[in-house]
């Protein structure tokens, strides 16, 4: 417990994380980094290992009340963004001013917006650009971040030292201020720039994660081993290394999802992430805003539903992470 | 020591060199500058190829970077294009950003520290998963909301504070927007303080501070906090960057004439150099507050040495 | 009697079951005298010291029967605020790894210090100044200097020393070292074990030296108690336990040391594991791995027969064992 000293900046576990979704993030960085110390396996063979750290973190979470609700209320969200109509049967962008901040009223529970369209059909219908934006931008950060990531963790050196400086120049930008400068030109109403953004500014915090837990993968012994007996390079990367690293990446790309859902929210609020016509809880959020002294439920409902959604994420990934972390057992 | 400030500075040039770029280039190639300097309407040619000229916007734009760099060393943040110095802009709005950052970075210490504390010390009990299940609560819910609803409730249904602050912006009425931009990290602090709390009470020091009779009191303060602060000061300072940030969302919820508030409208209406000038400051305070952070460390941790 | 356990015992509660530690424990240590409690690790011996000193990690230990008595006093009925002040000032401990058991963040001398601050209301600068003293005491060179360091910058056995300066800072009437010398190289575990029985003699402090290490005890040891599944299973004079165990486990104990004169004989090991403290086996907790084992050690609890004047042994054949070890 000596010089574990700041010689190379900050340390890992305390990565320094881009505004807005700031701390949220943090989380995942603090947590994926204490899952980078798991320890290797002991002696059981390359294969037996990830195998038998799945199937008990599988039994771990069917047992976890944590994740089974979150799982359902996941499940939830899915279904109706995929069709919003099974429970929502208006249209909408139906609506009418002569009904505008009116309070909920028979078939509209949570009563009407500024603009008079019908809050519930709205809250349900925004669903769909949050669980898109959610998903899509975590493929595309996972997917990037632990490619680059990973590449740069094995094979170390020039590219590697590159790698690292980008990553801080990433981090020194706050990233509600990047969206604001890039997104404020877009005039696109779709939600593929918000979720271009994301990934642009999301990969550095998961491509130090699975550097770091490649680097991990990398120093077990049967990993020298079978370097040492002369396994190629990419043979390592796929047999050996890939399945070890995929763990820590997962639990921080799920926890991240939740905030990716907040950080679309944010940026519509500031007026730079979808546009209508889409329908998003973000965007009611900023309208209802306006109105917020004479009509709060417009504002109530999509903000809930929103804490919600992000807050089923977070608690998703939490559960995973306990789930694959052997020290907590 | 010395030599590791000096090795610090050094790899921040490229950091600072690297961000201020990508800014710039966002900015300029992302947006085209003079589209709003005519308002709504389509700019008249002849006019545009004048402004741009005079903003020296028709050269190459790594010209246009080592210009504008070459001028941030002598002091020159550049000109609105309303004519207005970007560092008299600075001047107005810095002070109360760094008010609003200072009540947040506050909060997050005081309270923060204390919740981790006593949760950190009780363990399973009702006040930990209390505490705990707030934190998550506060994490799931983004800032704007928190601020929006808290601004909702204590403006406006209670009348506790004014639902926007005067542009004086007093430390009194920022209170309020310093705990919505404190929120997010203060959950953060919590959660660090209280697992740090939680694994050092256990330590062999801690049980030699009890053989020795200290007092119980003595023994948090003195020997189970110190040693429990240092993953949280590390974080608090990084997130000087973030909070700083998260100014632009606070700001425009309580129309706080701040930082936030100036690089927005700058942004909405394309105005280059006021959001080129005030990122540099930004990233200079971020990396400058990253460095402050790790020489702390050595004070509260003297084991680190400087390599 | 300086200190006196009668019947001590302790449990641990854990999800999966109870822990029984320590399972009626009776010593006594009086005034210069120097008690060597021998067993494994598991035995109960470091459990019986942090009860002794009321540093018991509670929850999930628990103290569910018997007494302390320091001084005439029963240390478990004393309220917290007056036993407090007896930890520290008038027993102290000494703790195996010292790296780990001083604050790595204060320097040595404000944790010296600490102890005349907080017992005897001392101003930090006097404090500093006695802290010196005791460094020079426990022979620190350049103890002036040395006080501002911090435990890392120290060898190992210096900062034994200084957790022994620290133990002795108020001239306590009772020293509990935990294994004191395990953590640190041969060489200096002689040197540090000297200084503290030097210490102890100078101020006429009672010692309990708790260890598994057999050479440390003959050296310095007026009587050994030995520990096996929470409870004492022989009591004895030093010299007697050395001429002739009286139980079995003893016996092992001291075979399975390596001897000079039998060099190139196969070195003797108790046969087994250690019982698990949930289920300590009926009867005898030894007669698992006893050699010497009947049917009557199964049912039948041994109690601590009286061997000869102030030496016990729990054994149910502790005569054979006596007569055997004699022969």
């Amino acid at each position: 417990m000596s010089e574990h000293g700041p010689a190379g900046g900050v340390p890992e576990d305390s990565a320094m994380a881009p505004t807005g979704m700031g701390g949220a993030m943090d989380l995942a960085a603090e947590e994926g980094a204490s899952l980078e110390k798991r320890p290797g396996p002991d002696g059981t063979g390359p294969e037996a290992k990830p195998r038998s750290l799945w199937s008990d973190a599988w039994r771990d979470l069917r047992r976890n009340p944590v994740f089974l609700i979150s799982a359902l209320i996941i499940l939830f969200l899915v279904v109706i963004s995929l069709w919003p109509s099974l429970i929502a049967s208006r249209d909408p962008l139906d609506c009418d001013l002569a009904n505008a901040q009116k309070g909920s009223a028979p078939g509209h529970p949570f009563g009407f917006d500024g603009q008079g369209c019908d809050v519930y059909t709205r809250t349900v219908y925004g669903a769909r650009a949050s669980v898109t934006v959610g998903v899509c931008a975590t493929l595309g950060v996972a997917l990037l971040g632990s490619v680059l990531g990973g590449l740069a963790g094995f094979f170390g050196g020039f590219w590697d030292a590159i790698l690292s400086r980008v990553t801080d120049i990433f981090f020194a930008i706050p990233v509600v201020l990047g969206g604001l400068v890039l997104l404020s030109v877009v005039t696109s109403s779709t939600v593929w720039p918000v979720i271009g953004f994301i990934v642009l500014l999301g990969w550095p915090q998961i491509s130090r994660i699975a550097r770091g837990a490649v680097i991990t993968a990398k120093q077990n012994d049967y990993v020298q081993a079978a370097r040492a007996l002369g396994a190629s390079n990419s043979r390592m990367l796929l047999r050996h290394i890939t399945p070890n690293a995929v763990a820590p990446v997962i639990v921080v790309a799920t926890i991240a999802l939740g905030t990716y859902i907040a950080l679309e929210a944010t940026l519509s609020y500031l007026g730079v992430g979808l546009k209508p016509p889409t329908v998003s809880w973000g965007i009611d959020i900023s309208s209802a805003s306006q109105i917020i002294r004479t009509a709060p439920h417009a504002l109530l409902w999509p903000a809930g539903a929103l804490a919600i959604t992000v807050l089923a994420f977070i608690m998703l990934g939490d559960a995973v992470r306990d789930a694959l972390d052997p020290k907590l057992r | 020591m010395g030599r590791y400030v000096i090795r610090r500075l050094l790899q921040m040039i490229p950091v600072f060199i690297g961000a201020t770029l990508l800014i710039f280039l966002m900015v300029n190639v992302m947006g085209d500058p003079i589209a709003g300097l005519c308002g709504d309407r389509q700019c008249d040619p002849a006019t545009a190829a004048q402004l741009r000229k005079e903003f020296g916007l028709d050269k190459p734009v790594w010209q246009q970077y080592l210009t504008y760099m070459g001028n941030v060393f002598t002091g020159d943040l550049g000109t609105a294009f309303n004519g207005q110095q970007v560092t008299e802009l600075m001047a107005d709005s810095w002070p109360i950003t760094a008010r609003l950052t200072l009540i947040a970075i506050l909060i997050e210490l005081v309270v923060g520290i204390t919740l981790g504390v006593v949760t950190g010390l009780r363990r399973g009990r009702p006040v930990d998963t209390g505490v705990l299940l707030a934190t998550l609560v506060v994490i799931s819910i983004p800032t704007f909301v928190t601020g929006l609803l808290l601004q909702l409730l204590l403006g406006v249904k209670w009348g506790w504070i004014k639902p926007a602050v005067s542009t004086d912006a007093e430390f009194s009425e920022l209170l309020v927007p310093g705990l919505v931009l404190a929120s997010l990290s203060l959950a953060y602090v919590t959660r660090l303080t209280r697992t740090s709390i939680a694994e050092n009470r256990r330590a062999d020091y801690i049980r030699t501070a009890i053989a020795k009779g200290v007092p119980r009191r003595r023994v948090v303060v003195r020997h189970l906090l110190r040693n429990s602060l240092i993953p949280v000061v590390t974080f608090i300072g990084t997130d000087i960057g973030a909070l700083m940030g998260g100014a632009i969302v606070t700001e425009r919820i309580f129309n706080i004439h701040g930082v936030g508030y100036q690089l927005y409208q700058g942004i909405l209406r394309q105005n280059t150099q006021t959001v080129v000038g005030f990122v540099t400051v930004l990233v200079l305070v971020f990396l400058v507050a990253n460095l402050l952070v790790d020489l702390l460390y050595a004070v509260l941790d003297p084991r680190i040495r400087y390599v | 009697m300086l200190l006196e356990v009668r019947d001590l015992q302790v449990q641990f509660r854990m999800r999966e079951g109870i822990s029984r530690a320590v399972n009626g424990v009776s010593y006594a240590v009086d005034k210069g005298e120097t008690l060597a409690v021998l067993g494994e690790s598991g035995s109960g011996k470091s459990v019986t010291a942090q009860a002794v000193m009321g540093i018991l990690d509670s929850p999930p230990g628990r103290i569910t029967g018997g007494e302390i008595l320091f001084q005439g006093e029963n240390l478990l009925t004393m309220p917290e605020k007056k036993r407090r002040t007896v930890r520290g000032a008038q027993m102290a401990m000494i703790f195996q790894d010292a790296l780990s058991s001083l604050n790595p963040v204060l320097s040595v001398g404000d944790q010296l210090g600490e102890m005349f601050v907080v017992h005897r209301g001392m101003s930090k600068k006097d404090a500093r100044a006695r802290a010196v003293e005791l460094m020079d005491r426990v022979r620190i060179p350049a103890a002036k200097e040395r006080v501002r360091q911090y435990p890392h910058q120290f060898s190992g056995g210096m900062r034994q020393r200084i957790m022994i300066a620290m133990a002795l800072a108020l001239e306590p009437a009772l020293i509990i070292a935990d294994e004191p010398t395990t953590a640190l190289d041969v060489t200096v575990q002689a040197q540090v074990m000297e200084l503290l029985a030097e210490l102890q003699r100078e101020l006429r402090m009672g010692l309990i030296l708790i260890t598994h290490d057999l050479g440390v005890v003959a050296d310095v040891a007026d009587r050994i108690a030995v520990m096996y599944a929470g409870r004492i299973v022989e009591s004895a004079p030093v010299h007697d336990i050395y001429r002739a165990p009286a139980h079995p486990y003893t016996k092992g104990l001291l075979e399975s040391i390596p001897r000079l004169d039998q060099k190139g004989q196969e070195l003797y090991a108790i046969k087994g594991l250690p019982p698990n403290l949930m289920h300590i086996p009926p009867g005898c907790a030894f007669h698992p791995r006893c050699p010497r084992a009947q049917e009557v050690c199964v049912r039948e609890e041994p109690p601590l027969h009286r061997v000869s004047a102030g030496r016990g042994s729990a054994c149910h054949f502790w005569k054979e064992t006596l007569d055997d070890a004699a022969r």
